[in-house]
């Protein structure tokens, strides 16, 4: 390392890289109709958000960061996919999605109004932050959020659900590691249990949706209604 | 010390639950929630006594506020658990699914005690998220196709807004930072908000207002309510309707003082604003109802916008009203749902209109229907027009004439929907003349939940008083 100011962008330039490409996979969950390939996309954004709070952790020079990226590493690409391998069948995740709620380029439309949506409401919370604080995180966080609730609105299989779920939460993550850096790591690990019990939950009741209903297209259940009588 | 206690209960029950063993699961669940009211009743009164609990600084303090809500709970947790005994064993379930049943339900009562006693705010947000979790397999447990459509609504959306409001508490510690505050808990909030920058703070209150609003049920993220909330098991449904929306709603009021304590903050006009949409489309759902289980979950969506706008109103007088309002909402909406499941052992249906004269089939189901209607709907002897007659008070008092106008015009169209689907269900020929008798835990637990709804609408016990009164303190700093 020759400079320490060349060694802070350099490491603030690969945290954008990792932001990017971390949004693409958010863009990928929202679009991808194999089950399997959503579950791996997933894996990716998780990783990139380990790497970010790794960068950002080495460029402030923050431990505490870094002890983030692990328990993220640990967590979230390891242990859930494992989880959801112990409870959910093997068939229900050769599925392909064909039918969502809009056809799927129409669905890029729509998120990339979301995103740059998620841009411009970013800018006053990020103007409103001390400089240390201040990174593209906020609002590649915001738009992680945003894009993980349409996966939410549009896709009907159980997995891509839950995967929309947790990318949500990815999102909120991902904006946490840049503006509340010191949250207690007790906190952080407690966050990231929860978000295997969230894995665990739902996938019980996926399987339970593929026993007892012989289908896991969730979303396109429709019998509880007011006008409807049953 | 207690504290601790109070948490540790429900987890060894949960355990003891599992157990192979016939009947002990429900007896232990009940007796460990008895336990649970009692310890709670005693650190109440130590509270009212002005000694307010702190077991561990910066992470763990009890005050009149979160006492309340503890109080609640419990009382809850024991007259569903007793119901549970006789209800649960009607619909012959295989024993292995009761020890599942009643091992959530014990963890479900205990991610709902831990809400009012975690002071940190993030940890409020995991428990939060944890009673969506564990009262999922409580939802889906008929495993009807019904059942699992519930469940997942009320997993996605509650974990949605759980997500959104994950970003506002993360914002909010920023916030904190950002004015030099070094204790993330709600006292530390209320100190650091008059330093915090006004853009961090307005932010993080809308996100976890929408986020937690889900959860609570305000329109218009009200949808998988009515679902979740007429699927499960009926002492489920009093304990989700009854108080699992209550814990919820104590947590977005926690954050009054600290928007209160900040300059220019918009918090009460956002109260009012989502109190009355929420207390408006339930008013008129109400009237179009076709389940009498969905009725009362609307009546809930109603009352949770009641309490809200009451907080908003914003003076010591309206905050006592509504904690007094989020008390006998609590205690009548679980007797609502008592009443409701003893309607569904005696008709054996949900549907409003295929069941007439209950009063004939099932004098107790029929009484309890009625009374439960009234209560809730906020009929004069009852607990909760005491309640909603001292908000509209307090509102005139503040001057929030239009507000508290369009409340009285709503909570009244409410009541004609309510006693209307009421009247048609209790009264009036019943098809068959079969008499159906009731299991006698059902029978107690219906006279246990009845008691405090008549006592408190004629007579208020001084420690609940002093409570309600330490709690408004709370709020309106």
């Amino acid at each position: 390392m020759s400079d320490p100011s060349t060694t802070f962008a350099v490491l603030g330039s690969l945290n954008m890289l990792a932001g990017g490409l971390f949004l693409l996979c958010a863009f990928g969950i929202v679009a991808t109709r194999q089950v399997k390939g959503c579950l791996g996309l997933f894996i990716i954004q998780s990783l990139l958000l380990a790497a970010s709070a790794l960068f950002l952790g080495l460029q402030h020079g923050s431990w505490h960061l870094c002890g983030v990226a692990l328990v993220n590493l640990i967590a979230k690409p390891v242990l859930i996919p494992w989880l959801l391998r112990r409870t959910v069948h093997e068939e229900v995740y050769s599925r392909r999605e064909i039918d969502q709620v809009l056809n799927i380029p129409t669905s890029l439309l729509i998120a990339l109004a979301l995103v740059i949506l998620a841009y411009f409401l970013a800018i006053p919370v990020q103007q409103a932050l001390e400089p240390q604080f201040q990174s593209g995180n906020v609002a590649i966080g915001l738009a992680g959020l945003f894009l993980g609730a349409y996966t939410l609105a549009v896709r009907r299989e159980a997995l891509p659900l839950l995967l929309g779920l947790l990318a949500m939460e990815n999102g909120a993550f991902f904006v946490g590691i840049a503006i509340s850096r010191e949250l207690p790591l007790l906190v952080e690990l407690a966050i990231a249990t929860d978000s295997l019990i969230v894995a665990f939950i739902l996938g019980v009741l996926t399987r339970a949706a593929h026993q007892h209903i012989g289908s896991t297209a969730v979303g396109a259940l429709a019998a509880l209604k007011e006008e409807v009588q049953r | 010390m207690i504290v601790f206690v109070i948490l540790a209960v429900p987890l060894v029950a949960a355990a003891l639950a599992c157990l192979p063993f016939r009947r002990l699961a429900g007896g232990v669940t009940f007796v460990g929630c008895l336990a649970v009211l009692a310890l709670t009743i005693r650190l109440a009164l130590e509270i009212t006594a002005g000694r307010p609990v702190l077991a561990i600084p910066k992470w763990v303090a009890v005050d009149g506020l979160s006492a309340l809500v503890l109080l609640l709970i419990a009382f809850v947790g024991s007259t569903a658990a007793l119901f549970s005994l006789g209800y649960m064993a009607r619909e012959s379930h295989e024993p292995k699914r009761l020890r599942l049943y009643y091992a959530s339900y014990n963890l479900f009562i205990f991610s709902m005690l831990a809400i009012p006693v975690l002071a940190e705010p993030t940890l409020v947000w995991i428990v939060v998220e944890l009673t969506t979790l564990c009262s999922a397999l409580l939802v889906s447990f008929e495993n009807t196709r019904e059942a699992l459509e519930a469940a997942w609504k009320y997993v996605v959306l509650s974990l949605m807004g759980a997500a959104v409001a994950l970003l506002g508490f993360l914002v909010l510690f920023a916030a904190m930072r950002a004015a030099g505050g070094d204790a993330y808990t709600w006292d530390g909030l209320i100190a650091a908000a008059p330093r915090m920058p006004p853009i961090l703070l307005q932010t993080a209150f809308v996100l976890i207002l929408v986020g937690l609003g889900t959860k609570v049920g305000l329109v218009p993220l009200h949808t998988w309510l009515p679902d979740a909330h007429s699927q499960a098991p009926s002492p489920v449904c009093a304990l989700l309707s009854g108080v699992e929306t209550t814990a919820v709603l104590y947590v977005i009021l926690r954050l009054f003082p600290v928007l209160k304590a900040a300059p220019a903050s918009h918090a009460e006009l956002w109260a009012i604003v989502f109190g009355l949409i929420s207390v408006g489309t339930a008013a008129f759902l109400l009237l179009q109802v076709r389940d009498y289980k969905r009725m009362f979950a609307y009546s809930t969506v109603e009352h949770m916008g009641i309490i809200l706008l009451a907080a908003g109103l914003g003076n010591s007088a309206a905050h006592q009203a509504a904690l007094y309002q989020a008390l006998t909402h609590t205690l009548a909406k679980s007797f609502c749902f008592f009443a409701a499941g003893a309607a569904l052992l005696a008709a054996g249906t949900r549907e409003i209109g295929s069941v007439r004269g209950l009063i004939r089939t099932s004098p107790a189901a029929g009484i309890s229907l009625l009374f439960g209607g009234l209560a809730i709907a906020g009929a004069p002897p009852f607990a909760v027009f005491l309640s909603e007659f001292s908000i509209f008070r307090a509102g005139l008092a503040g001057g929030h004439y239009v507000a508290t106008g369009l409340l009285v015009l709503f909570i009244i169209i409410g009541f004609f929907g309510i006693m209307w689907h009421v009247n048609r269900m209790v009264f009036g020929q019943a098809d068959g003349n079969a008499q159906v008798c009731l299991p006698a835990s059902c029978l107690t637990a219906l006279v246990f939940a009845a008691a405090p709804v008549i006592l408190f609408g004629v007579y208020m016990p001084a420690p609940v008083h002093e409570l309600l009164r330490l709690g408004a303190a709370a709020l309106g700093r």
